[in-house]
């Protein structure tokens, strides 16, 4: 693993999940900036509020809440479908899991991570411990879709960028700017409950993404 | 493996490139015996659809053998199946009420992102269709790789040939649908514009559907002749006023239903229709909606609106006032083939639909370039060409619609 600072920063940006001990912020906050407030989702606001930015998306996937959040919460079905999540391992003796995280330019960091909020069938929450080498919050909730169609999943995430205006447009040049990465991660997760696969037009195995990120690697 | 590729504005060669591979545990593999040229590829080779690559195999109208298949396909080697163009996953929202070319799991996530601004929600994915489809490899090649094969391929009984089905991949439902949403009652009268394989199938569909009257509106003598002896009414735009000979044959009430099956690329030199053009070539992503415009103001009042032909992008001085004012209603989008192959099978089956007087020229895969100029250049002789990847180089056989021409 390489500890050198620029990539600890590269791999701030490498994060589905960014930002420093967001929780219960990721809701309070925008509310709070709208003069005309409206019930519509905070991270939709047009105007930015404060130093974090605050992204969030939702799907509407055809399987029950309990399913959806069973694995979910299971961390290591994450990498399925979060792309740069390369692992995920508990930690022993704790209730603490270690994610390994692919960061550009053929870096990886570990972070350990420990859920702040659980409520069955209903709500995930994680940070990342004190004193990680990078911090990262995220929050994904489950609510019953109208009628027969399933689940709505949404997944909010805080995000600083690290390196300021810079920072974000090095994110973009690689693609893996936390809005975009958190959006793919949640249509991933759709692709891969709804249809027990995650769809690619890859004609030949060594053409796939998976393939691909790991020959750069 | 030998495929038709895309290599820029009218530019497409067959070439030697790796064959597919099981992926996904619900792919198969198939060995094409048929693959057609769809009027639609044209728009991709001439270039007015962005997001295709040089060496992207094109091909969405394919049928052939099962040669391989993912632990999760219902599929068994040896069986012969047609495809359906668009690719769904059977599972989500849109698949459980049959609107699978509106499939959300079939575009891979990261080519979402390039329809999704444009579009306000992403493509679903398309057989060989540019990337903004998804970027999956066509079926003008001797072997494609078919994601979710448990849903979309039907297996053809054997004693059925493949000129009879091949199109249940494609126009005929296309047609099928485009007569649907025109809503035909038997008092109707009905204009479909553009006698194009979609065009034809049209009318050979709102005909089965009953329809009083169904008038075809194109320029090519040869592609009227066929609507003709399908049982229309023609109407060539080189020698009449389409608007008022539409009002006249309709009884001054105007038609009941309208159906563009001609999309982006109109043909014809009406003012607004030059103007489209230059914005086209120039590449400011205009679409030529020239029908479209005047279908609308040829729909009578309350009447309804269908649109089988492909539009890409934007088009102004668009007839809203025409729209609101008349009371119009409009039904559109690509076909959900999944939801009409079997019954027009059936149908195949027992000689209700013919489908094989649309056939010009059987090529080999080999000459599939030689088969794009001419279906691009002649279209009036060439109204649809099948590629046989078994041919033999510069072999080429003559299909029904060309000996009806010689007869």
């Amino acid at each position: 693993m390489n500890h050198n600072s620029t990539a600890k920063k590269a791999v701030g940006l490498a994060l589905t999940l960014g930002a420093v001990g967001v929780g219960a912020l990721l809701t309070a906050r925008a509310r709070a900036t709208k003069p005309s407030p409206d019930d519509a989702p905070d991270y939709t606001g047009r105007h930015a509020s404060g130093e974090m930015d605050v992204e969030g998306c939702t799907v509407t996937i055809g399987k029950p809440r309990q399913e959806l959040y069973d694995h979910w919460r299971d961390f290591q079905n994450l990498p399925k479908f979060m792309e740069n999540l390369l692992e995920v391992r508990p930690v022993e003796g704790q209730d603490k899991a270690n994610w390994r995280i692919r960061a550009p330019a053929g870096h990886m960091v570990d972070v350990v991570t420990e859920v702040a909020e659980d409520r069955k069938s209903e709500v995930i929450a994680w940070r990342s411990v004190e004193g990680s080498e990078i911090e990262t919050t995220g929050r994904v909730t489950f609510t019953d879709a109208p009628g027969s169609r399933g689940t709505r999943v949404s997944l909010i995430i805080g995000y600083k960028p690290p390196a300021g205006a810079m920072g974000r447009i090095f994110a973009k040049a690689f693609r893996r700017e936390p809005q975009i990465q958190s959006r793919h991660d949640l249509k991933r997760f759709k692709m891969l409950m709804e249809t027990g696969e995650i769809a690619t037009s890859a004609r030949t195995k060594d053409q796939t993404r998976k393939a691909k990120m790991e020959e750069e690697a | 493996m030998r495929a038709l590729t895309w290599q820029g504005h009218q530019d497409v060669r067959v070439e030697t490139v790796d064959d597919p591979e099981i992926i996904n545990p619900r792919d198969a593999i198939l060995k094409i015996t048929s693959t057609a040229i769809c009027g639609s590829d044209l728009h991709l080779y001439d270039g007015v659809i962005p997001g295709v690559l040089p060496g992207d195999i094109l091909g969405h109208e394919f049928m052939g053998e099962v040669v391989e298949t993912g632990p999760g396909s219902t599929l068994q080697k040896g069986q012969r199946v047609i495809v359906p163009f668009p690719i769904a996953c059977g599972q989500c929202f849109h698949c459980t009420i049959e609107q699978f070319s509106c499939c959300e799991n079939s575009n891979p996530v990261e080519k979402q992102d390039l329809t999704a601004p444009l579009y306000g929600h992403p493509l679903t994915g398309i057989f060989g269709y540019s990337h903004l489809a998804g970027g999956y490899s066509g079926g003008q090649a001797e072997y494609v790789r078919v994601p979710f094969s448990d849903v979309g391929p039907v297996v053809v009984p054997d004693h059925l040939t493949d000129d009879q089905v091949l199109f249940l991949t494609d126009i005929l439902p296309t047609g099928w649908q485009a007569a649907e949403y025109a809503e035909i009652g038997p008092d109707d009268t009905v204009a479909v514009w553009g006698c194009g394989p979609v065009g034809l199938f049209a009318v050979q569909s709102a005909i089965a559907m009953g329809a009083a009257k169904v008038i075809a509106i194109d320029h090519y003598p040869h592609r009227l002749e066929l609507a003709k002896k399908l049982g229309a009414e023609i109407v060539n735009f080189r020698e009449s006023n389409v608007l008022q000979a539409l009002m006249e044959m309709s009884g001054g009430l105007g038609v009941d239903a309208v159906i563009d099956a001609v999309g982006m690329e109109a043909h014809g030199f009406a003012a607004d229709n030059l103007a489209d053009a230059v914005k086209q070539k120039v590449g400011i992503g205009a679409d030529r909606a020239h029908v479209l415009r005047q279908a609308i103001l040829a729909c009578r009042k309350g009447g309804r609106v269908s649109i089988p032909g492909v539009y890409g992008g934007l088009a102004d001085k668009f007839p809203t006032g025409a729209l609101m004012e008349k009371a119009l209603k409009v039904r559109t989008g690509q076909t959900h083939v999944h939801k009409y192959t079997k019954m027009l099978l059936e149908k195949i089956e027992k000689g209700e639909l013919d489908t094989t007087f649309l056939i010009s020229h059987h090529l080999p895969l080999e000459d599939a370039a030689e088969g794009y100029r001419n279906f691009h250049d002649k279209q009036d002789e060439w109204t649809k060409v099948i590629l046989r990847p078994g041919m033999e180089r510069g072999t080429a056989r003559a299909g029904q619609a060309q000996e009806t021409q010689q007869a």
